[in-house]
This record gives structure tokens, sequence and C-alpha cells, in this order.
């Protein structure tokens, strides 16, 4: 009974080592002085000065917080009037807009990204932050639609269709009785979207070329080899990710409570 | 409720964005550069420089999909495990790294294993021990690339698997157990049964990237690595032969497709058929 315990924590444990190692490397290197992998020259914070002064990983850095927070804001609109139009839609029609969202779900991401492209260039649109930014928002639209969905389901239409007899419009009707209503799933389409635009990268790739976001960057330096201000940027990134997952889980907390 | 013109945004945005872009690589793939008609494309696919290539990525795809499912399962499974005191404590440390940079996951891998790394160092200690004098070179190879995949898609195997087991109702297992069921038993013809749902949608989110990605072969494969979504990548940034990557895109999106279809229903049979 106790060697079975402590034998699955043991493999946990390994599995856990497997995924944190190269994670735990990078943040170790990120402090070292010396440019090679393999001599320990001590301390420094040499290569955190120099991600500071690097203007181009701060413009990526721009652009990506920007393409992110607008692209989770337009998606998140459409998203949620898509969801509640769908909702009152027959059978079929509703079925063909499902699908669409399903199929853009189910194409695999190089697919998106070749093809918005070609749109793109066939419209001879410029590749730059607009062309990824449309493409971020088309990315993002299903999975708002899909999670606000459940959330109508959910609702008592009643009380909408008494909104309209008392003679709201239904633009009057839908702000003040269904989104309340359905607004933690309006929100969690919301940071969903967020979060893939951030960590998106071969979609972006092929929908832009003037506008570097992060992924982009990190591409073309990692292609040339090992970079020391790469792992202080992930140090940081890494930093930030855990202290968005705890506010979050914090926030979850005393929601629950 | 009569809501639905408030889905006229969403559908243009779907027909012009989703709908009108796949059109584009269909009438792509079905044409030549001066725009007619030619089925040249998909037979240009099946000789055998491109052809082999996509053998190798759904080959490689289909290993690493085998190996998360066997690293993952037995992970989810203690996990999952009902007398685990901070259950869903740990499950949090396998989410952590699916929310950091796709790339920079990558990225940490040519850290460890190229020569001098932490990995590749412990690795040929490992096998001087054995009597090789020459050093193996770990990185730019098939294994650095399989690895790179299983590092990078596992977590996406456990989670499923990991939803599944703890959804399940103890009182099953318990049932098992009354009935006289050993410890394999209840294993075996109850709880791997009916954790099926999530092995199947495992292998679907982990199967589906791998064997489209083009990022980890070329960083942890070196040029010299091709994978089909190289193969796509290329003819669309470097060739600029547009109709033949659209015929390559369109037969990994059909194949895609037509594999999760599958999936589903034989997941829905045997979810079904054990409820």
């Amino acid at each position: 009974m106790k060697t079975r315990r402590i034998f699955r924590r043991l493999y946990v444990f390994a599995v856990l080592l497997f995924l944190y190692m190269p994670i735990l490397t990078l943040i170790v290197y990120s402090f070292n002085a010396s440019k090679s992998r393999a001599r320990w020259d001590g301390f420094t914070l040499k290569w955190y000065i120099a991600l500071f002064q690097n203007e181009e990983i701060l413009r990526a850095l721009y652009v990506t917080l920007g393409c992110a927070a607008l692209a989770a804001v337009i998606a998140t609109v459409i998203g949620t009037l898509g969801a509640v139009g769908l909702f009152s839609m027959k059978q079929g029609p509703r079925s063909l807009f499902l699908g669409m969202a399903n199929l853009s779900m189910l194409t695999p991401d190089i697919v998106v990204g070749v093809s918005m492209m070609i749109l793109f260039l066939f419209a001879r649109m410029p590749l730059g932050f607009w062309t990824m930014l449309l493409a971020h928002v088309t990315f993002n639209v299903p999975y708002v639609l899909f999670s606000v969905l459940p959330k109508l389901k959910q609702m008592n239409t009643n009380a909408y269709e008494a909104a309209l007899d008392l003679g709201a419009t239904p633009w009057q009707g839908l702000r003040r009785i269904v989104l309340p209503e359905i607004m933690p799933g309006v929100i969690s389409g919301l940071i969903l979207s967020f979060t893939l635009s951030l960590d998106d990268f071969v979609i972006s790739f092929f929908t832009t070329s003037s506008a570097q976001n992060l992924s982009i960057l990190i591409y073309s330096m990692a292609r040339l080899g090992i970079n020391p201000t790469i792992n202080a940027l992930s140090t940081l990134l890494f930093l930030a990710v855990m202290l968005l997952l705890l506010l979050v889980n914090r926030r979850s907390n005393i929601l629950e409570r | 409720m009569k809501t639905k013109g408030f889905a006229a945004p969403y559908a243009v945005w779907m027909i012009l964005f989703t709908i009108a872009p796949i059109l584009l690589v269909v009438i792509y793939a079905l044409t030549d550069r001066t725009g007619r008609f030619t089925l040249e494309n998909f037979r240009l696919f099946l000789d055998p420089i491109y052809f082999s290539v996509l053998l190798r990525s759904i080959g490689m795809a289909l290993l690493c999909t085998l190996l998360c499912l066997l690293i993952g399962y037995p992970a989810a499974y203690f996990l999952a495990d009902r007398h685990v005191d901070p259950r869903g404590m740990l499950i949090v440390f396998f989410i952590i790294p699916m929310w950091m940079n796709f790339l920079l996951r990558t990225y940490a891998w040519l850290t460890l294993l190229e020569s001098g790394g932490l990995v590749a160092t412990a690795v040929n200690w490992v096998l001087r021990l054995f009597g090789a004098n020459e050093e193996v070179r770990l990185l730019y190879s098939y294994q650095a690339v399989l690895m790179g995949m299983i590092y990078n898609y596992l977590p996406f195997m456990v989670l499923p698997l990991y939803t599944v087991l703890t959804r399940m109702d103890a009182s099953v297992e318990e049932a098992a157990e009354d009935l006289g069921a050993g410890r394999a038993q209840v294993f075996w013809r109850v709880k791997l049964p009916l954790s099926l749902p999530g092995v199947f949608s495992g292998i679907t989110m982990v199967f589906m990237p791998a064997v489209t990605t083009f990022v980890i072969s070329r960083l942890l494969g070196g040029s010299q690595f091709r994978l089909y979504g190289d193969l796509i990548e290329q003819q669309f940034l470097f060739t600029g032969d547009w109709n033949f990557g659209s015929a390559m895109s369109l037969v990994m999106m059909v194949l895609l497709l037509i594999s999760m279809g599958l999936m589903n229903r034989f997941g829905d049979r045997e979810g079904g058929g054990v409820l």
C-alpha cells in the first residue's frame, strides 16, 4: 500500500520534472554572466537590462498586447451578438452558422494562416498589424460563441419577451435583460480570446510582415541559436503568467465564498 | 426570442474570413498559375519526395500521440485518485506550462539539448559509462523533434483524461469493489472503458497540432529535417507556389476532418455502449 503511494508520487514528480526542467534552466541561465551554456560565470542582471533597452522587443510587446486586447474586445462583441442571434434561429440556419464556427476551430492553424494570407494578398491588403488583427478576431469569435451559448440555454427567455411587451426595443432588451444573465460566459470568452491571441504564433506568422509580435520575434531570434536576452524575456513572461493564474485563482476562490 | 438580426455581423464575418479563405484555397488547389483548371497539383503531391514527408509527419505524430498517452494516462490517473489529499492542486502544475508561450517552451529545449547543455551532457556521460567514445549530438535530430512534440503536447493529453477521471462517479468503482473485483479488474473493466471519451479527446488534441507543426521541426530539427508543415510554409513563403501549397493544405485539412469524424463516431459508440 505504502510503496504504491510512493511509486505514484515519484511518477507524478518525474513527469512534472520533465515539464519544468527546461523552464527552470532558462530562468537560471537568464542570470548567467557567461553567454555560453557550459560555464557559469556568476550572477548578472545584464540580460534584463539589455532586454529593456532592446527597442525591437519592446515594440513587439506593445504589438502583442495591443493586438490581443483589440482582438479580444472585437471578437467578444461579434461572438456575443452572434450567439444571441443564433439562439433564436430555426434549426436549419443555426446549424449552418454553428458549422462555420466548428469548421474554423477544426481547421489546422497553418491552413487558417495560409488561407487568410491568400485572402489578404488577393484583396491587395498589405500584410501588417491590421491584417493580423483581422485574423486574430476570426480565430477568437468561435470560442466566444461557444462560451456564451450555454449561458443562453440556461436563461429564462420569458423575461426578454416581457421586456419587449412592456415597450423595450430589442436592443434595450439585450442590454438590460439578456446581457446581465450571460455575463459570466461573455467574460470567460473575453479572457480566453485574450490569452489565445497572446500565445498565437502560426496564424500571426502568415498574416503579418511589417508588425512583429513577441512570438514571431522569438522565432526569428531562436532560429539563430541561443540568445540570453530571450532567456530573460522568458523568465519575465513566465512570472507574469504565474501571477495572472494566482490572481484568477484567488478571484474565483473569493467568488465561491 | 426575436433577435436573429444580432447575428448579422457574425454571419458576415464568418463568410468573409472563414468561408472565403477556404474557398480560395480550394480554387488555388484546383488551378495552375494561369488560372486554368488542373489536377496537376495533386499529381505532383504524389511524388515520393513530398509523399514521404507526409508519411513521416503522420508516423511521427502517431508516435508522439502514443507516447503522450502512455506517459500521460498514469499521471492523470494518479492525480485523479480520490485518496490524494490536495486533489486539484497538482493538476494546476500541468496547466501552467500550457499558458507559457509555445515558442519559448520549444526554445527551452535548445538550451538543454545543445552540446554542453544539461541533458546533452548527462546523456553523453551515461553513454561513456557504457563505453562510447564519440560524443552524440542530440540537437537537430529526429529524437529531438519527437521530444519537443511530446513536451509541448503532453498537457493536452493529461488534462482531458484528468477531467474524465475526476468526473467519474466514485460509487461505480466502489460497486465493482463490493462485487469482488480486484484492483486490476476495476481498472481494466470499469475505469479504463469509462475514461475512453477522455482518451479520444486527448488523442485529437495531441495528434492535430503534432501532424501540422513546422515550428518544432524547424527549431529542434534544423534545416535538414522537414515535416509536412514545413513543406506548406515553404510553398507559401519561399517558393511562392500557392497552387501546390493550397493543394497540400487541402489534403491535410480533409485528412484531419475525416480522422476527427471517425474519432468522434468511434468515441460516441464506445461511450454509449458502456453506459
